[in-house]
């Protein structure tokens, strides 16, 4: 019975342990998988290892178009692509976001040399 | 049905218990064959979850693999990849690093904690003790949030690979991964009282489901339902990873009821906490992986023992790098057996806590 009323007065007396999520965010962990944001194309070689690699198939990579592809609604966040990437240019975003409204895939395509002005201006 | 109202009386009725129903977590099919308020018997129907993983496993590269079996099933992800990860290192002679396998056990007894919190706070909402089940489950967060700081995942933490583990953990990361487990230790102390003494705990759980030992081992209980009912089994024994060096004992009850059940699973938390001290004020330093070289070829049974009991992966590779056959056996499906066992001759009121004493995780035993 004293305990009960210890706990009770802990609890009445205690932050309460929840967040007002959308309001107040709990800051990302370092590190942590959230999701892959993107790929930084231009140092991208198109070897197609990660590709290889994904265990859902979430990514294509077309070497004659120098295109990289990656569908979030596939992607089950392991970072294995990460892991491999011999250029280390995918990046891992450390929080989770939605990945998209809409079924669209994320594309990125690398500029071809014959305009390199338009590759650093974008 | 009879046609005349004395044959009625002692008519039987069938009585779907699931797939959806409020304390299942998964789906779960019983029909339940019941006279009055009596079973007699339960049928059980699965196949609600099938997702074909076993069979996906033959199309997929066995290194991509390790991220399939971690899928399922959520709550043990990291013994799924361990076992399968074991199997294949045994088949490819790859010695594993000894931090790495340290790191194994930190970060499998860690989700053995969050798998028993879970399940205890189930436990409570089942016989309606919604407060008990939210403490527990406030507790558990910080299990999780260890878990994400330290692996990058919540719940599958997706840290084994064949030849070792795929992140390493600073020293302060061990550190705080020490401080969190006293604390687990700490809080569950406190709930542990209600769970152990509570009146009304005690009515739903004392005496419900008796299992004999000796019908425990004929049906080929595994994990925490054998060892409360008194059969001392546990795989970690054998001593994989790095069992082998640390000190502990199986923890074993002999109530053989739901009582005992639960006091096994609160009784392994602590294990577990211990277990993390112990590896890390053991672990080594040193490297986490070693690279993968060459193709597995043969086959090999690795077992490993998850929160609700013993997996069992087999193991079969030709030389490619795709695996020939995967076959799981999962602790709940060495499990259902018993449940239906215990089920006739108890009240329908009690057919919640007798589900879920044996823990079920159906979207393991259909894969």
């Amino acid at each position: 019975m004293f305990e009960m009323i210890g706990s009770i007065l802990k609890n009445l007396s205690s932050k309460p342990a929840t967040r007002k999520y959308p309001f107040e965010k709990r800051p990302a962990f370092k590190n942590a998988r959230g999701q892959i944001s993107g790929i930084d194309i231009d140092q991208c070689i198109f070897c197609g290892i990660c590709q290889r690699k994904c265990p859902a198939d979430a990514i294509k990579v077309t070497k004659a178009e120098k295109s990289w592809e990656i569908d979030q609604f596939r992607c089950v966040i392991c970072g294995a692509c990460v892991e491999v990437c011999p250029k280390k240019c995918i990046k891992m975003d450390d929080e989770y976001k939605t990945s998209a409204y809409t079924k669209e895939t994320y594309k990125a395509v690398q500029k071809t040399a014959t305009e390199p002005q338009a590759a650093k201006e974008a | 049905m009879g046609k005349s109202g004395k044959q009625n009386k002692s008519a039987k009725t069938v009585i779907p218990f699931g797939p959806q129903h409020p304390v299942l977590p998964e789906p779960l099919h019983l029909k339940l064959v019941m006279e009055d308020e009596i079973i007699v018997e339960a049928i059980p129907a699965i196949g609600y979850v099938h997702r074909g993983l076993e069979k996906l496993t033959e199309i997929k590269e066995f290194t991509q693999n390790v991220f399939i079996v971690e899928r399922i099933c959520g709550i043990c992800s990291v013994m799924h990849a361990q076992a399968y990860c074991q199997g294949i290192e045994t088949l490819m002679n790859i010695q594993v690093p000894d931090r790495a396998k340290y790191l194994r056990v930190i970060w499998a007894e860690l989700h053995r904690i969050h798998s028993h919190l879970l399940w205890l706070g189930l436990l409570a909402d089942a016989f309606g003790f919604e407060s008990l089940f939210m403490q527990v489950w406030r507790n558990r967060e910080k299990v999780m949030d260890i878990m994400e700081e330290t692996a990058g995942g919540r719940v599958i933490i997706s840290v084994n690979t064949i030849g070792g583990t795929r992140r390493d953990m600073s020293p302060e990361a061990l550190r705080k991964v020490a401080v969190i487990a006293d604390e687990i230790k700490e809080d569950m102390k406190e709930l542990e009282k209600v769970f152990m003494a509570d009146y009304t705990v005690k009515h739903r759980l004392v005496g419900v489901g008796v299992l004999e030992p000796d019908l425990a081992y004929e049906f080929g209980a595994v994990g925490p339902m054998a060892r409360a009912s008194g059969i001392k089994q546990d795989l970690r024994t054998t001593g994989y990873a790095a069992y082998g060096e640390l000190d502990f004992e199986p923890v074993v009850e002999t109530g053989c009821d739901s009582y005992a059940r639960t006091m096994v699973r609160l009784r392994e938390v602590y294990q577990s906490v211990d277990l993390i001290k112990q590896a890390i004020g053991k672990i080594p330093d040193g490297e986490i992986n070693v690279p993968v070289k060459g193709m597995p070829k043969g086959e090999v049974i690795s077992r490993v023992e998850q929160p609700r009991g013993e997996v069992l992966y087999y193991l079969k590779a030709n030389g490619t790098k795709n695996l020939e056959r995967l076959r799981i056996r999962t602790p709940t499906f060495a499990n259902i057996p018993t449940l239906l066992k215990m089920l006739p001759g108890s009240e329908l009121a009690d057919v919640p806590v007798l589900i879920l004493t044996i823990d079920p995780c159906i979207s393991c035993t259909e894969r």
